[in-house]
């Protein structure tokens, strides 16, 4: 290792060190302190940072995984499989992040389980509970193969070869489920979710956005290891990958943009305020991507191609958080800033995915999946 | 059959006696300071407010089709027969969905515990189950609040506009907003003055989620037969492809 590949890496160590005290010492004071000293949540914005990002952008980020699988498996689209592992990896570690972000936010998490024997079928949380359960065990069950592989273990990877189809198909309709349900969310507050985000629509808006977003992390991912462990990937690939990504952002784009027009609601976006600005945001970090990316030129050069992945990333999270904080404020009556703690926590949670992905990565045969 | 209660803001003095009564019936202190805080909280599950000479309460409107009913996952809310909306404490997660979701900022959550619960008012389900009225209306020294049957409470309602039809706002707050609810409110005012969100849909909230989640069952199944059907497609294409090269090598 060169000296500043060395300095590199013990830099980022400490960070992530920083990091992980700051948000171990923020979900210590979660569960001596209780929910009201650890956040700034109140009766009347009751839910924040660790539901607007950890939660509802840990979910979307996690899409790339039955974007890929789907891909692969269902449209038989083979020469997308080098990334296909990498994106089960990071959609197993995404759910498991976000479960562990719930279990911090509810406030009495040890009573999780509850949803499996107390029922309302009426409750949106209630299916994306159960989607959520479901489908970490079907992403587990995606990833374990490369575990045995590793291990060694015949029987059990020709068992879970046989159900490989209905595994990966339960796998895409649960997500497509729940990526829609975690917008439905926010159907239930027309009174509160400012006219810029709510629509009918919430559900399909958030599903499409998922899956831009999957590609887009697929890309990120691919990226970065790539850098980390000098393995390249096919232009070829990577250059059907964003133009897949330009074309779904450009369907999300005129649907989003159409609905608003059709709820008479398009005016809207020129009344100065927070509200419009963020919607400003949050378009551009979603349209400059979309409209690159259809040149081939930029789709050719991986570092332009990062960055419109990254714009994307960005962009869907400012929706997200536009949703569950930028457009809930002005109606709830009330301001809410995360506190210190929350962005900790947060912080320490993203830093403990970066950890675990590279630790993964480095013991599985993630990069170089054995043919099938 | 079902109860209700009719808050009258032109016959309250702000004397706060339901304040009072409701902290001694959930057991929760009360004082001055308490009283003085104008807002519901995990510590006062009703409250008065003042607008100027004028007063309004808050509490709980028992919908008759609750949003906060509707979203907890774990079904800890029940809208009762009776009436009253109430919660159970041993089934609840936390996930504070029903504050979120309620159009009248209702429910309150034990922010500071380590072992929260929702507080709201239960209507005194117990009290109107034995055919008693709410601890509030009881405790109320102008009538301003009574609770009784909810046809007896509208015809009160009405009654009263009639006889004094200059001294009321011609409305009936409750009657209408999110499919009614069992607390009805009058005014000589228009209801805003009174901090009243008169900006709520007439129709019940619980439906715009169901017109969603109702579709599930389908889009699942269709789903299924779609990705089944692509699925054959695309391996069928796969092995014609490689036999037509068989045969030709």
């Amino acid at each position: 290792m060169s000296t500043l590949a060395r300095r590199r890496s013990a830099f980022w160590t400490v960070v992530f060190g920083i990091l992980a005290v700051a948000g171990i010492y923020g979900v210590v004071l979660r569960f001596t302190q209780g929910l009201g000293s650890s956040t700034n949540l109140s009766d009347k914005f009751p839910w924040g940072l660790w539901i607007g990002f950890d939660v509802m952008c840990g979910v979307g980020l996690a899409a790339g995984g039955f974007m890929m699988v789907a891909t692969v498996h269902i449209f038989n689209l083979k020469r997308y499989k080098p990334v296909l592992r990498p994106a089960i990896l990071t959609a197993f570690l995404g759910y498991l992040l976000v479960i562990a972000a719930l279990l911090l936010d509810l406030g009495r998490p040890e009573r999780i389980w509850h949803a499996l024997i107390m029922w309302n079928p009426h409750s949106v949380m209630f299916e994306v509970a159960w989607c959520v359960m479901l489908y970490t065990a079907v992403l587990a069950l995606e990833f374990v193969p490369a575990v045995f592989e590793k291990l060694g273990g015949e029987a059990p990877l020709r068992w879970l070869r046989a159900i490989t189809v209905p595994l990966v198909i339960l796998g895409v309709i649960l997500s497509t489920l729940h990526q829609a349900s975690i917008g439905s969310l926010y159907l239930i507050v027309p009174h509160k979710l400012h006219p810029l985000w709510y629509t009918p629509l919430l559900p399909v808006m958030f599903f499409l956005s998922a899956g831009c977003v999957g590609l887009a992390m697929t890309i990120f991912e691919s990226w970065h290891s790539s850098r980390a462990f000098g393995k390249q990937l096919e232009v070829s690939l990577l250059n059907g990958l964003g133009r897949a990504l330009a074309v779904l952002l450009s369907v999300y784009l005129a649907l989003r943009f159409t609905d608003l027009a059709q709820r008479h609601e398009l005016a809207r976006i020129l009344e100065p305020g927070i509200e419009a600005y963020f919607f400003a945001l949050e378009t551009a970090l979603l349209l400059l991507p979309a409209v690159f990316l259809f040149l081939p030129s930029i789709r050719r050069r991986p570092g332009a191609l990062y960055a419109c992945a990254f714009m994307a990333i960005l962009g869907f999270v400012t929706n997200r958080l536009n949703v569950s904080v930028t457009g809930m404020e002005a109606g709830s009556g009330t301001h809410y800033i995360p506190k210190w703690t929350e962005v900790a926590v947060t912080l320490g949670i993203i830093a403990a995915g970066f950890a675990i992905f590279r630790l993964a990565v480095k013991r599985l045969p993630i990069f170089e999946p054995v043919e099938t | 059959m079902s109860k209700a209660m009719l808050y009258d803001s032109t016959l309250c003095i702000g004397c706060r006696a339901c304040e009072s009564a409701c902290s001694e019936k959930w057991g929760l202190p009360y004082d001055d300071r308490i009283a003085a805080e104008e807002r519901l909280s995990a510590h006062k599950l009703t409250t008065v407010k003042t607008h100027g000479e004028r007063f309004s309460r808050r509490l709980c409107m028992h919908c008759a089709e609750p949003g906060c009913v509707s979203v907890c996952p774990v079904g800890a809310l029940q809208k009762t027969a009776a009436g009253p909306v109430v919660y159970d404490a041993d089934k609840c997660i936390g996930c504070r969905y029903c504050l979120l979701a309620c159009p009248f900022g209702t429910p309150s959550y034990e922010w500071n515990s380590t072992q929260p619960r929702v507080r709201k008012c239960d209507f005194c389900a117990d009290r109107q189950r034995a055919g008693k009225p709410t601890a509030c209306s009881e405790a109320c020294p102008t009538q301003a609040t009574i609770s009784g049957e909810r046809d007896a409470m509208l015809a009160e309602a009405k009654r009263r506009m009639a006889e004094k039809p200059g001294e009321y706002y011609p409305r009936i707050y409750g009657l209408e907003e999110v499919g009614g609810t069992s607390v009805f409110f009058l005014s000589a005012v228009p209801f805003e003055q009174l901090g009243l969100n008169t900006q709520l849909p007439d129709e019940p909230l619980p439906g715009l989620t169901w017109a969603a989640q109702s579709k599930i069952p389908s889009v699942a199944s269709a789903g299924a037969v779609l990705l089944s059907g692509v699925y054959w497609i695309t391996h069928r294409r796969e092995e014609v492809r490689k036999q037509e090269g068989g045969e030709k090598s």
